[in-house]
């Protein structure tokens, strides 16, 4: 028989039929929807007088688009509205399941997924979004599609695709304490660039990732777009088991352990081989925080921003010149030390328990700094509800930070919460484009518990060698 | 989808890298839900100041640009988001294919979804296409020709260009691809049939 990897192993289970022209009919099981990239698509299907194929593997929220202040006020801005409440129609109407703003279950559909156990090993599953590889940390094929796409799989479940290459990124060693699968990811794609995996899955393997916990892995994995991957994956293990068992759609009884027994069987086969391979040291990494505007614009916390003159190419030239134009920063200023105006914790990247407990370290028992305006945006409200169970609203509130209700919020600032232009601000989102988070506003990507100290110290600071407080409620009994 | 054969048409140069969808249509621009009506949001931040007025120096706002409908620009063009609103936006400016060396993923699937044709080329070719748009000084027109993979400026320029097959198809003959699929039916329910026991049945 032959080796395969991870990849190939989902890929061909999905198979329904190869084309004559090339590309294959690959089957999708979890269809995620949500208001900013579906509408276009449920009137083409109104227009054409087509279905729902398959509503019930088709789940919709409400997330990019919504307020994430008080629930119980209509929502201001009529245009957002609308669109919130074509989502309604439509889900009403198709006949798919849907966590409007009143549900507990309602939240950043890339966070809502995995939390509900919808999203499990061996699936392929899309979404109109990029960040749908985040549900590539559980051994799924996950990948953002546009709305046509999201149309065609409205209509027939399937896709029609060409198959993407495979590479493998692996890490010897470990991750040094105060180092996180943020830095980890944004060390990655520092090395390969913003399209260094163009037209590529990755898998991420080596002892570094499998240390990760799920939600860890699913920073990783979110990543994989902002190094151009078209999806990125991780083998399930016992950690991929344990975080599924109990959630409400992970099968349960005799179907639990025949699910286990299958999702064994999708690592890669020893010997199977990649299409091309990277290899990092993952005890060399520190805390990453990005200068510029992309993702790839990154260096370490201790390091200063660079000089466009040493740069190789004239378009990375180029491209520095203006991204530091737009940063106000000058080459050689230390990243230590640079005061920002605003913190943002929250996103698909960074908005789950595990990163609020790990800011909450971070925070509890100090202040904001005075110049500084801190926002906690829960990934769902699931995760605000476990937060607040614990504990973790209270250390936030105290330290200054705004507490919020779920959604993408200021990872995309289509809602209210947006940068002032100039305004400087520490993001545990995933972009840093050019106005990304408001126009003119000036991003620094970097971990949760970056992102916690620099809300503190007012100015982007290395959290290592901070002391880290317990939180209100032991983990033993929070979970 | 209307189809694509040939385009002869002026082409305007954006000579940056990683231009990335939010910068092709901004997030305030997504709130429609409508295909329709993008136009004049396209590249909205860079295009104007923050009070309305357009910003001179943006490549798209020189004179030499205006009424182009072939773009040429740097690599990994349209990278980010998935938000096919970018290719709408592009289409709706009068946008009916984009040169560059590279494109990203989602981005180049959305094109091919809305009839704007992304042409990959070498990277010393788009160089020699920027260098000759301005030295043409607003007055260069390219042909691209999907049927031949070709496209060339009637002066020296003429390269072949590599679209999959399939994609190809599509494009010439402008085919509803949902309606292609669908005449799988018989073999997407085969497929469930013979996955029923491995198959989620409740998302």
């Amino acid at each position: 028989m032959t080796v395969r990897t991870l990849f190939q192993k989902v890929w061909d289970a999905h198979v329904v039929h190869r084309l004559a022209e090339g590309p294959v009919v690959l089957y999708v099981d979890l269809h995620l929807v949500h208001e900013v990239t579906s509408p276009q698509a449920f009137e083409g299907l109104r227009l054409a007088g087509r279905k729902v194929r398959r509503p019930d593997l088709t789940l919709a929220t409400v997330d990019h688009n919504v307020p994430t202040g008080d629930r119980l006020r209509p929502i201001d801005d009529p245009i957002a509205a609308r669109q919130l409440a074509a989502l309604a129609t439509n889900t009403r109407q198709f006949g798919v399941e849907m966590f409007d703003l009143g549900s507990p279950n309602q939240g950043i559909v890339h966070v809502i997924g995995p939390e509900l156990g919808a999203t499990q090993p061996g699936m392929v599953i899309v979404c109109g979004d990029s960040h749908t590889s985040t549900h590539g940390a559980f051994g799924a094929l996950a990948f953002g599609i546009g709305t046509s796409e999201v149309e065609h799989v409205l209509a027939t479940q399937c896709l029609v695709m060409s198959k993407p290459k495979t590479l493998e990124a692996h890490w010897i060693g470990r991750l040094p304490t105060g180092v996180t699968a943020k830095d980890l990811v944004l060390d990655f794609i520092g090395r390969i660039g913003t399209a260094g995996a163009t037209g590529h899955v990755i898998e991420y393997t080596g002892e570094a990732i499998r240390d990760l916990s799920m939600e860890q892995r699913m920073t990783v994995c979110n990543m994989s777009i902002e190094a151009g991957a078209r999806a990125g994956m991780i083998g399930p293990d016992d950690t991929t088991f344990a975080y599924l068992a109990g959630r409400p759609r992970a099968p349960a009884g005799a179907a639990w352990a025949a699910a286990v027994e299958s999702w064994r069987g999708l690592a890669t086969d020893p010997g199977a081989t990649y299409d091309s391979r990277v290899t990092i040291d993952a005890s060399t990494i520190a805390p990453q925080v990005t200068w510029g505007t992309s993702p790839g614009m990154v260096t370490e916390i201790t390091g200063r921003v660079p000089d466009p003159a040493d740069l190789a190419t004239e378009a990375e030239r180029s491209a520095a010149s203006r991204a530091l134009v737009y940063m106000d920063l000058a080459p050689g200023t230390p990243l230590q030390g640079l005061r920002i105006d605003r913190v943002f914790l929250g996103s698909c990247t960074n908005g789950r328990i595990g990163d609020l407990r790990a800011a909450a370290r971070v925070v509890r028992g100090r202040r904001v700094a005075p110049t500084v305006q801190a926002m906690v945006v829960p990934g769902s409200m699931q995760v605000k509800v476990a937060a607040e169970r614990e504990g973790l609203d209270r250390v936030f509130r105290d330290a200054g930070f705004e507490w919020r209700n779920a959604g993408c919020s200021m990872c995309l600032g289509m809602n209210a919460d947006v940068l002032q232009s100039g305004e400087r601000c520490a993001s545990t989102s995933n972009r840093n484009f050019e106005g990304r988070q408001g126009r003119g506003g000036r991003t620094h990507l970097m971990s949760p518990e970056m992102a916690a100290a620099a809300a503190i110290a007012g100015c982007l600071v290395d959290v290592r060698g901070w002391s880290l407080a317990d939180l209100p409620v032991p983990l033993e009994l929070a979970s | 989808m209307e189809p694509f054969v040939r385009h002869v048409g002026k082409a305007a140069a954006l000579p940056r890298e990683n231009v990335d969808t939010d910068q092709i249509i901004p997030k305030q621009f997504l709130k429609g839900i409508e295909r329709t009506g993008l136009g004049p949001a396209l590249f909205y931040d860079w295009r104007y100041d923050p009070d309305g007025t357009p910003n001179p120096a943006f490549e798209l706002n020189r004179p030499e640009a205006q009424g182009a409908s072939v773009l040429i620009a740097g690599a990994n063009f349209g990278c980010g988001s998935s938000r096919e609103h970018a290719a709408w936006a592009l289409r709706d400016a009068g946008f009916r294919a984009v040169l560059a060396p590279s494109f990203a993923d989602i981005f180049f699937a959305n094109c091919c979804q809305n009839s704007l044709l992304p042409v990959r080329l070498e990277p010393r070719e788009i160089d020699e296409l920027f260098r000759r748009a301005a030295n043409a000084a607003g007055q260069y027109v390219v042909t691209i020709d999907l049927a031949a993979q070709r496209v060339e400026d009637g002066h020296g320029f003429t390269t072949r260009f590599e679209i999959d097959p399939y994609r190809r198809e599509m494009l010439l003959r402008g085919l509803d691809e949902i309606g292609r699929t669908l005449l799988e039916e018989p073999r997407i329910a085969a497929y469930e049939r013979r996955r029923a026991i491995g198959l989620p049945t409740r998302a």
